[in-house]
């Protein structure tokens, strides 16, 4: 590729064409301030904060979308310069909110940081400020429009990468807002839950809903047996929210934790994966044998099996029936758990710690309710709130000792903890149900094929005499690609992993918000969690989730065999088609 | 390429014949207005009647047509009466009881009805009118000596002068400036000649000649065609058009702008048949980079340059774009356009269309313009049934055809990427470039974007030729443009003149000046995103370069005269609430920056402004140039800060002293009775909605200025006029 | 989607057509127009079928109707005012004869009286500037208005109006 030669700030610097400015100034270590852009985002330019001065033009240029040229001259902090950045934060300050200390992102906001790297320190063009209702319908994000700063990022997200197309601007110039059409409330839209909004938020316009309330008062209530389950990929992500470098794997200090906030017992959602791994593979398995409902399309991201009912309800056949690891193992603890420990069902409170706000809108499907009429899962927390409420409490989560789950329902293997990162569920569901086709061990046990982040991958893998046609999609739009190849019946798939979220829930909408220097969703961070993933299964004796001792223990006890009527019972849900109807 | 000659000249001689079996020069002709503004002012109701006089007449020789706005709008309705071998006349103001007599006294009965003829120049009737001009594109000072000369050889040589007219007309743009030397022009109608001449005895040779011996003096008549000069021949001695110069608006006015045949007629659709027999598309380039063509929608991007760079892109599908998405909520040069002559931005979409490739083309129109979405769907159609678009286009091989898009009232859409989105259906905001519409626009691929105005002018300049068209204007901005000139003048109407006209001609010498008793204070160019220029810079050049040194912007061609009436920080505030309205929510300082400076405004003209918001208007103000995403974005604060360059003063009086000195801001009027006039009748009292006038009866009253909300009701009712306003 | 549509038949067979062209989705604008002409204004439940009818995102149709000012969300008066507020109109005085038409009505700038007969709205420029200031009634056009013609303006509407009452919506 040609090199171009130009100047920044005095300096020299030569970097390939069709570099940005912002990417240049990047390579001689100057970071010029951003706020509406994101790497994996189309370019916006509506905020104007990464203006820099460029010899012989007219206006000052945005750095994230000019690319440079040779000979160029820029400026990256002439006094001009900075003057309009610090007034362009003024003027979106002036239209927000000043609730800076009781705000849910106090400290970790984009437009806070900004204010104070730039040198807002007094106002002068303050007036009028637009007010709105807090939109508080969605069970899973909460809207909140007079902190939104217009910069679209969610927008973006929401249409290019989600391929929802829920969000939209209404309306123009000062009266612009950002909702679903027509300002419908969230719960009455086409949202999927996904919470990626939250993600790509550099304020508190999207948060999510908060549950920590009601956790805390089950913890303090005597009656109450309350247990926690932890998600996957939690353990992957939850060190960063504590100064743990990206990638830190955290799963024996998480149970620590727990059990000092006072849960009475703490599962792994791993057990549930692996049941879910079980029971998948025998409903895959059946499915070839019928030749019946193929491709098999998996069923744990709640995002994607609404977006499944709202956009492609024809396809619900497809779905397996399978409850997510999470419910799993929540009707376990109601069921099973209560028997052995001759404990009240009414009386478990089961929280979820999950990296998911859709997992919030799940619980209250009327399909995952007890016969009695209570929820399986009473609470789901993401990761951010539980990590607040470990701060809150003021546990030094850095220094805490291990502590492993409690069983029969806390022992998984290695393929479980794939679970939280895309192309997991993939390759524990092969090793299982390889093994159940051919009746023979597997010599490898790593489906390298199906591990890269990359959104949409696929793989034809032999299995004796066999070959599988599988795909593994994550981000709404990836998965819409790969299930109009299928509705085009151009190619029989067998299985197709599909995954709401960017990376799988490794980049989930409840995660961490990203450190300093880290953009949302960076696509190295999301590799460096899912390796944390991957070592721990390198690391695990059981790696099939087949061999996990407690699932075998449990089918005998408990459920038979996988696809009993009572695993069905149980462990299966069904889907319907949802209103209003999504376009794509 | 032979056939396309052949094909066009069928299509034309089939379009003409069928013209002829309703029309010819022996008949006289009733050509009645039509367009938005005619028809505002009843041109529909005139023109019912004269049909149902002339039917009740059961004469066959006399015609009834239609035509475009012809641009005069404050004397709308205008109707024309063509007499064979008379000279035209055009009448104004036409009422329904008019018509009676111009159809009995002038339609049957020859004799015009002076009293109603427009612009009312004339008491008597001339027989000859004769028109000294200067022969190439500027205006020499040379011509003006010439017509009392004339007059005076007239008297000598004992010929009637009061009835032949001899006046200074504008420029006939036949040479390149300096080449005609010494020499002028004398245009004699009705005969249509033109002489060249430098001396008075060649003078008194074409007076023996034409004037006494009744034939033309061959051997100083000019034998070019002055297509900028038509204008006069088919619509008489009207001030207001003699001293323009009439390309873009060529047609309007003249044809039916529902008739191809009489835009055939009138040299329509040559350029194009000659394009495609000769079957080069760069030559249709580089004629339109020669002739200096530039962007008349405002930003004056050369034309010749944006249709090369649409053709460096490998992509084979293009597109044209019309943008007719006149936003200037002031200037309405393009809707007369597209109601008076549809037929020529089709010619020359066509053409750019050839030259860059495109098969496809956009026309995005205004749905305000609904007469004009009517006339484009007409000429579209018919350009279709005459081979002029549609495939294989006159036998040539070349395809292309036009689709009309609307608009639905969005301002911003007149900025080219927030056009190709809106195109697209989507909302229209603007985004990022680069990449340029010629590199990625619609659906991605090179698309030519040009307004009305520069799509008009591209068949003449094919036709006449590059050369021809760069003898107009000046250096840098070659040709006329059109405004539309409003607001404090006498003869408001669109203008049509030579680039590098002072804007004190197109004020005084065409628009008459700003009605009796009142004084020129600022001339507005360039709507919202123009700016204020004062009356002592009223010898500006109209031109891209000169404005901008100005302090403003030829923008569009909106031009709002403003006089000693009228308040500059109103006037400012008008223009931003305007912008602030328009502005499409995308980038923070358009979005918010427009939000604040609005609010200091109306800070100040509800007297609560203080010094330092001059500062902060202006640091806004170069702020949201110096920073918007789009060019409307970066000119918004244009009138803001022309005005604050110009008018300080009368901000700093607004400010400091709370007042208003031509008391527009009503909150800043201040309402006092005078005790002396007062009679104590009560009668304010009374009226006050908020009751705060006090006093006794037959007792001077008090207003309570703290209660007052200035709604001048007891100024309105006063009958000794005792209240004062200031 | 039910097969019952809420759509005049006009407009479904307009969408049909745009279907069967390059683009379809770019004729949103279009049908939107045509829904407009039809009923007078863009109802939510018209809006919901044009966005399945056209396959376009609902979103996109909510945000595209909100981002035009021509486009109009609630029925409007059986006479529609629209007062121009161009650059023109203004220095001759145009807010004046908004206000006379506010003041005359009693109603605010885009409202419609109770009786539903008048809408008061606003315009900018309507390219008729050479007779400033004007007013549109629906169709008809008023030029050079003043203040005091307004009472005036509104008689003569009314006087040309045999019923006197607006259609009670349906």
């Amino acid at each position: 590729m040609k090199k171009i030669k130009l100047t920044i700030d005095n300096t020299p610097v030569t970097v390939p064409e069709q570099t940005t400015i912002m990417e240049a100034a990047q390579t001689i270590g100057i970071h010029i301030p951003r706020l509406c852009y994101h790497p994996d985002l189309s370019l916006e330019g509506a905020c104007r904060i990464c203006i820099v001065e460029v010899d012989g033009a007219r206006t000052f240029q945005t750095s994230c979308s000019t690319e440079v040229r040779e000979g160029m001259t820029i400026q990256t902090n002439s006094p001009e310069i900075r003057q309009a950045r610090r007034d362009l934060v003024e003027l979106i300050l002036d239209n927000h909110p000043q609730d800076c200390q009781t705000c849910e992102r106090d400290g970790q906001c984009e437009l806070q940081n900004l204010a104070y790297t730039l040198g807002v320190r007094e106002r002068l063009y303050e007036g009028e400020r637009k007010t709105f209702p807090l939109e508080t319908s969605s069970l899973s994000v909460i809207r909140d429009s007079e902190k939104c700063i217009l910069c679209y990022r969610c927008v973006r997200m929401c249409s290019e990468v989600q391929g929802v197309h829920n969000l939209t601007q209404m309306h123009r110039g000062v009266k612009t807002v950002v909702t679903p059409a027509f300002e419908a409330p969230l719960a009455d839209s086409v949202c999927i839950n996904c919470g990626q909004c939250i993600n790509v938020c550099p304020t508190a316009a999207f948060q999510e809903k908060r549950f920590t309330d009601e956790v805390w008062a089950a913890l303090a209530d005597p009656a109450k047996h309350v247990v926690a389950q932890i998600a996957p990929s939690i353990r992957a992500a939850i060190g960063e929210d504590f100064g743990l470098p990206a990638g830190t794997p955290a799963t024996f200090q998480t149970v620590t934790a727990l059990r000092r906030l006072g849960f009475d017992a703490v599962f792994d959602t791993n057990f549930g994966a692996d049941l879910t791994v079980v029971e998948e593979a025998h409903e895959l398995v059946l499915r070839i044998k019928k030749n019946e409902n193929l491709p098999l399309l998996t069923s744990c991201s709640p995002g994607w099996i609404s977006y499944m009912e709202h956009f492609y309800p024809e396809l619900i056949p497809h779905a397996s029936s399978c409850r997510s690891p999470m419910t799993m193992l929540s009707v376990l603890l109601k069921t099973y758990y209560a028997e052995l420990k001759s404990l009240d069902p009414k009386n478990i409170y089961v929280v979820g710690i999950m990296p998911c706000t859709a997992k919030k809108f799940e619980i209250f499907r009327p399909e995952h309710y007890t016969a009695t009429g209570q929820p399986f899962t009473d609470a789901v927390l993401t990761t951010r709130e539980f990590a607040w409420m470990v701060k809150a409490y003021g546990i030094d989560f850095t220094k805490l000792p291990d502590n492993d789950f409690d069983n029969p329902l806390g022992f998984s293997s290695g393929a479980a903890d794939l679970f939280g990162t895309t192309g997991g569920v993939m390759e524990a569901t092969l090793r299982t149900a390889a093994e159940k086709i051919t009746g023979e061990p597997l010599r490898d046990l790593n489906f390298t094929q199906v591990r890269q982040v990359e959104g949409l991958k696929e793989a034809s893998i032999k299995v004796g005499s066999q070959t599988l046609n599988v795909a593994v999609a994550n981000g709404l739009t990836n998965a819409q690609t790969i299930l109009e190849k299928v509705k085009a019946g151009k190619k029989q798939y067998h299985l197709i992993e599909l995954m709401a979220c960017p990376g799988g829930c490794v980049g989930g909408g409840g995660q961490p918000y990203p450190s300093e220097g880290r953009y949302v969703l960076d696509r190295d961070l999301i590799r460096l969690r899912a390796q944390a993933l991957y070592m721990i299964d390198e690391k695990k004796k059981v790696r099939k989730s087949h061999e996990n001792p407690f699932i075998l223990e449990l089918y005998e006890n408990f459920l038979g065999r996988p696809g009993s009527e009572k695993a069905h019972h149980l462990l299966h849900t069904h889907y319907t088609p949802r209103e209003p109807r999504g376009i794509k | 390429m032979g056939n396309t000659l052949r094909k066009f000249n069928q299509v034309k001689q089939s379009l003409l014949e069928e013209r002829a079996r309703h029309y010819d020069e022996a008949k006289t002709v009733i050509q009645v207005g039509s367009a938005t503004c005619e028809n505002a002012a009843g041109a529909e109701d005139v023109r019912a009647e004269f049909e149902k006089l002339l039917k009740a007449s059961g004469r066959d020789d006399i015609l009834i047509r239609q035509t475009g706005c012809t641009g005069r709008c404050s004397q709308e309705p205008i109707v024309g009466v063509f007499v064979p071998n008379q000279f035209p006349f055009k009448y104004e103001k036409m009422t329904v009881a008019k018509v009676q007599d111009i159809f009995q006294q002038h339609v049957l009965g020859g004799q015009p009805v002076v009293e109603l003829i427009l612009d009312k120049k004339t008491s008597i009737l001339y027989s000859r009118v004769v028109t000294f001009s200067s022969l190439s594109t500027v205006s020499t000072g040379l011509p003006s000596k010439w017509a009392p000369i004339f007059q005076e050889r007239l008297k000598a040589q004992g010929l009637p002068v009061d009835t032949i007219r001899a006046f200074t007309g504008g420029c006939l743009g036949l040479y390149p400036a300096g080449e005609e030397g010494d020499r002028v022009g004398m245009m004699v109608f009705p005969e249509k000649v033109i002489y060249a001449f430098s001396t008075e005895q060649e003078l008194d040779q074409i007076i023996q000649s034409h004037f006494i011996e009744n034939k033309t003096f061959e051997s100083l008549l000019v034998k070019v065609d002055p297509l900028i000069n038509r204008f006069f021949s088919l619509y008489g001695d009207v001030a207001f058009f003699n001293k323009q110069t009439r390309l873009t608006l060529r047609n309007s006015g003249i044809i039916d702008p529902e008739s191809l045949a009489d835009y055939i007629a009138n040299d329509g659709f040559e350029a194009l048949a000659m394009v495609l027999s000769k079957n080069d598309p760069q030559y249709v380039i580089e004629e339109i980079s020669r002739s200096g063509l530039r962007g008349r929608g405002g930003g004056g991007y050369p034309t010749g340059r944006k249709w090369q760079d649409a053709t460096t892109s490998p992509d084979p599908e293009r597109y044209v774009v019309c943008n007719a998405d006149e936003g200037d909520p002031g200037a309405y040069m393009d809707r007369s356009t597209l109601e008076g002559d549809p037929y020529s931005i089709i010619h020359g979409m066509a053409l750019g269309a050839f030259a860059i490739g495109a098969r496809q083309g956009y026309l995005y129109v205004r749905a305000e313009y609904p007469l004009a979405i009517k006339r484009l769907e007409n000429a579209i159609a018919q350009c279709r049934e005459a081979n002029l678009l549609g495939t294989n286009i006159l036998d040539s091989g070349f395809d292309f055809d036009l689709e009309i898009r609307l608009g639905a009232g969005a301002f911003v859409c007149g900025e080219e990427t927030a056009l190709m989105y809106s195109i697209e259906g989507k909302r229209g905001q603007p985004r990022l470039r680069p990449p340029y519409p010629t590199q990625s626009g619609l659906w991605g691929h090179p698309t030519v974007i040009n307004n009305v105005e520069t799509w008009a002018n591209v068949p003449v300049i094919i036709q006449h030729g590059a050369d021809w068209f760069a003898r107009i204007g000046t250096e840098s901005s070659k040709g006329t443009k059109v405004f539309a000139l409003a607001g404090k003048i006498k003869n408001s109407g669109l203008v049509e003149v030579p680039m590098g006209t002072t804007l004190k001609e197109i004020i005084y010498h065409i628009g008459g000046g700003v009605p009796e008793g009142r004084s020129l204070k600022a001339v507005q160019t360039g709507g919202p995103s123009g700016g204020c220029l004062p009356a002592s810079m009223i010898h500006t050049p109209v031109d891209y370069e000169s404005l901008q040194q100005a302090g403003s912007i030829m923008g569009s061609g909106g031009m709002i005269v403003l006089d000693d009436q009228d308040c500059m920080v109103a006037v400012s505030k008008f223009f931003l609430e305007f912008t602030q309205d328009e502005s499409c929510g995308k980038c923070v300082p358009c979005r918010e920056g427009t939000l604040r400076m609005l609010e200091i405004l109306r800070r100040i003209t509800d007297g609560r402004g203080v010094m330092e918001d001059l500062d902060k208007l202006e640091r806004l103000g170069r702020l949201i140039q110096k920073t918007s995403l789009c060019g409307l974005g970066q000119t918004a604060p244009n009138p803001v800060l022309s005005a604050l360059k110009n008018f300080r003063e009368e901000f700093e009086v607004h400010i400091r002293e709370k007042r208003c000195p031509t008391q527009k801001c009503s909150q800043l009027i201040k309402y006092e009775i005078n005790p002396d006039k007062c009679t104590g009748c009560t009668l304010c009292a009374r009226r006050c909605p908020v009751g705060c006038i006090s006093g006794t009866a037959r007792q001077p009253h008090v207003i309570d200025q703290e209660r007052c909300i200035k709604c001048g009701e007891c100024f309105n009712v006063c009958k000794f006029d005792a209240v004062n306003k200031r | 989607m039910t097969n019952q549509s809420t759509l005049h038949p006009d407009v479904v067979a307009f969408i049909e057509e745009c279907l069967g062209r390059e683009h379809p989705e770019s004729f949103l604008m279009a049908v939107l127009h045509k829904v407009q002409d039809y009923y007078g204004f863009l109802s939510q439940a018209h809006m919901y079928e044009v966005a399945q009818r056209l396959q376009v995102p609902t979103s996109t149709v909510s945000g595209v109707s909100t981002f035009y000012h021509f486009f109009r969300l609630k029925p409007r008066g059986k006479y529609a005012i629209s007062v121009c507020l161009g650059t023109a109109c203004f220095v001759k005085g145009a807010d004046n004869i908004l206000e006379a038409f506010k003041t005359e009505l009693g109603i605010e700038l885009g409202e419609t009286t109770k009786d539903g007969l008048y809408s008061l709205e606003n315009t900018r420029c309507l390219g008729v500037c050479g007779l400033a200031p004007v007013v549109t009634i629906n169709d008809k056009v008023f030029s050079q208005v003043t203040p005091q013609q307004v009472p005036e303006i509104l008689n003569r509407v009314l006087s040309q109006d045999t019923e006197k009452t607006a259609p009670t919506p349906a």
